[in-house]
């Protein structure tokens, strides 16, 4: 699954590089807080063993051929997501420049493909949760079967429009996606069941290597995920929102290709006009822009005020739905 | 040779040729990551139909081996990884796109042929660039550009580290492998009932390893700091390599040499 250089466009790259730069620098000051001077030596070993067993082949049983490992789960089970991660990009760093695995500008990507969402995804959205109430071996290996498999699929999902994005195949996107989803539900299968039997085989040797620092501090703030959700919405829409392209969006592409336009003409019909009439008068800022003016603060607001009411939309559906009532009821009981 | 045993050899091979000593190894290793990312760069930016546009771009891999005598097919060998994927994704659009670009006598070019071959080169000159890097600079110095470069110095230290125990743990899985192979001479991999002790048993090792490791570190004064050695100081030679391949560069992205020189001759 390593992207190689020559297939990702500069800007792809670049923004890759700054995806997974936030997310390693982010893990730099999680693991720095830990204040465990064993831990760097320990990451760089389990990353030399990630890279030594990424060398052996494993016989599929009833196939004939035989599949490998690329051990973001099983690190992030060990060390730890925020150690597994940098682990992992170290590991993407040596097969880029000494084994020619990857590259120097597809590193970003490839970090974020292999390494973010196994050690993030598969840590936080599956061995965790399944390894709260204590471990057992059909635990760890439900949590690594599904671990593996559904984080390799966000990965071959991310190559698919990374690739598109870089504009380097002619491939549709539905013949590319057809054919690198399945393939790798299979490689994730495998991969998660080679994971399953080492974690068991450690649970059974060595337990207490399985508990690292991340699952002592099993700490989840609403508070802190909401914050960082919202400040991330203001920075997004406000900023990004000023750099955004006056070029026309995908959609709006194909409409002027067919119609010449990117908006529709008025039919003449009186739906049409009502329809108009209303959304003048009722939308603050028509075109993303504050009425009457067609300044960069305008679409900045807009995108501000964008993001606040998706997000006063969210809340009204968890309350709607009744999910602050299941949490508060949890944390009552 | 097996798979693990090619790779120990490539790693030392590496730490050969950076030992090397050339006119290229002697330069600023900032100097020289700033200019293979920079080459790389300008490399993937060439639109899929600008193959003759991009050609000259192949001064530089040409200088880089003759200037350091790093040799050319051992840089060439690299390519076998990446480019049946490159070439892959190339061959799909010579499929896809059948657009006619231009005649060759008789034959009709398509914009898929063209492209294809302009991936395939990218593929090429990106992944000489970086074993050209390599080649000539050695882990060491890499991680001392880094960090100048104030990357973490914990993820320098890490790349330093994974970087001399991939040989050791490399030997050590050889070693767990062809006991296993002896004992299941018939096996075209490790059995699936011996995947979980198999690896373990080399986590386990590894972890030992580590705790040993760290062990050693702490007796030598280690309290989680790293030292990158003497500095090393950007000279003016290597200021102006630096400034030269760099204008070399944005002269062949933003002027078609091959079509003046060709129109020059003809």
């Amino acid at each position: 699954m390593h992207m190689a250089d020559a297939l990702i466009a500069p800007t792809v790259g670049l923004t890759m590089f700054a995806a997974s730069g936030i997310a390693a620098g982010y893990s730099v000051y999680k693991v720095r807080l830990e204040e465990n001077t064993k831990k760097v030596p320990m990451m760089a070993v389990m990353g030399a063993f990630v890279f030594a067993v990424q060398m052996l082949n494993f016989t599929i049983p009833g196939t004939g051929s035989s599949g490998h490992l690329c051990g973001g789960f099983l690190l992030s089970a060990i060390l730890g997501p925020y150690a597994g991660f940098l682990s992992m990009i170290v590991v993407l760093l040596t097969q880029g420049l000494f084994f020619a695995d990857g590259g120097l500008l597809a590193l970003g990507a490839n970090v974020w493909n292999m390494a973010f969402y196994g050690c993030f995804l598969g840590y936080f959205c599956f061995y965790r949760p399944i390894m709260k109430k204590g471990f057992t071996p059909l635990k760890l290996g439900i949590a690594s079967v599904l671990g593996c498999m559904i984080t390799l699929q966000f990965g071959a999902f991310s190559v698919v429009l990374e690739t598109l994005a870089s504009g380097i195949t002619e491939l549709p996107f539905k013949a590319f996606l057809l054919t690198m989803q399945p393939i790798h539900l299979a490689i994730g299968l495998v991969e998660g069941l080679i994971t399953a039997a080492v974690l068991i085989f450690i649970y059974y040797a060595r337990p207490e290597i399985l508990t690292n620092d991340e699952m002592k501090a099993n700490v989840f703030s609403l508070k802190k995920v909401v914050l960082t959700m919202a400040v991330a919405a203001v920075v997004c829409a406000a900023g990004i929102s000023l750099v955004a392209s006056s070029n026309p969006d995908g959609l709006e592409w194909s409409m002027e290709q067919v119609a010449g336009s990117t908006e529709l003409e008025d039919s003449g019909d009186g739906a049409y006009e009502v329809a108009a009439g209303i959304q003048d008068k009722t939308a603050i800022l028509p075109d993303y822009a504050l009425k009457n003016s067609d300044n960069a603060a305008g679409t900045s607001l807009s995108g501000i005020v964008g993001a606040g009411i998706v997000a006063l939309v969210c809340v009204g559906c968890c309350f709607g739905f009744g999910f602050f009532r299941k949490r508060q009821k949890k944390a009552n009981a | 040779m097996s798979k693990i045993d090619s790779a120990i050899y490539e790693i030392h091979d590496m730490d050969d040729m950076a030992a090397m000593d050339n006119p290229i190894a002697a330069l600023h290793p900032l100097v020289k990551m700033f200019i293979t990312i920079f080459y790389i760069l300008i490399v993937v930016s060439f639109n899929p139909y600008q193959l003759s546009r991009m050609i000259p771009m192949i001064f530089y891999p040409v200088f880089v081996f003759a200037a350091s005598g790093v040799g050319f097919f051992r840089g060439m060998k690299k390519l076998r990884v990446i480019l049946p994927l490159v070439c892959l994704i190339g061959i799909i659009n010579i499929f896809f796109d059948k657009t006619p670009v231009t005649m060759i006598g008789n034959v009709v070019v398509t914009g898929g042929v063209l492209s294809a071959l302009t991936i395939t080169l990218k593929g090429v000159l990106a992944v000489l660039a970086s074993f050209l890097l390599i080649a000539t600079t050695g882990i060491d110095k890499i991680c001392y550009a880094m960090s100048m470069l104030h990357v973490p110095k914990i993820i320098v230290l890490q790349f330093s580290l994974t970087y001399r125990y991939i040989t050791l743990l490399l030997e050590e899985a050889n070693i767990i492998f062809q006991a296993y192979i002896l004992r299941a001479p018939k096996q075209k991999g490790v059995h699936y009932k011996v995947w979980g002790p198999l690896v373990g048993q080399l986590l386990l090792r590894s972890m030992d390893r580590a705790n040993a490791l760290y062990d050693s570190m702490v007796l030598r004064g280690y309290k989680g700091a790293f030292y990158v050695g003497d500095k090393i100081k950007i000279r003016g030679i290597d200021m102006a390599y630096g400034l030269i391949w760099a204008l070399v560069f944005l002269l062949i992205r933003n002027v078609n040499i091959t079509q003046l020189l060709g129109g020059a001759i003809i």
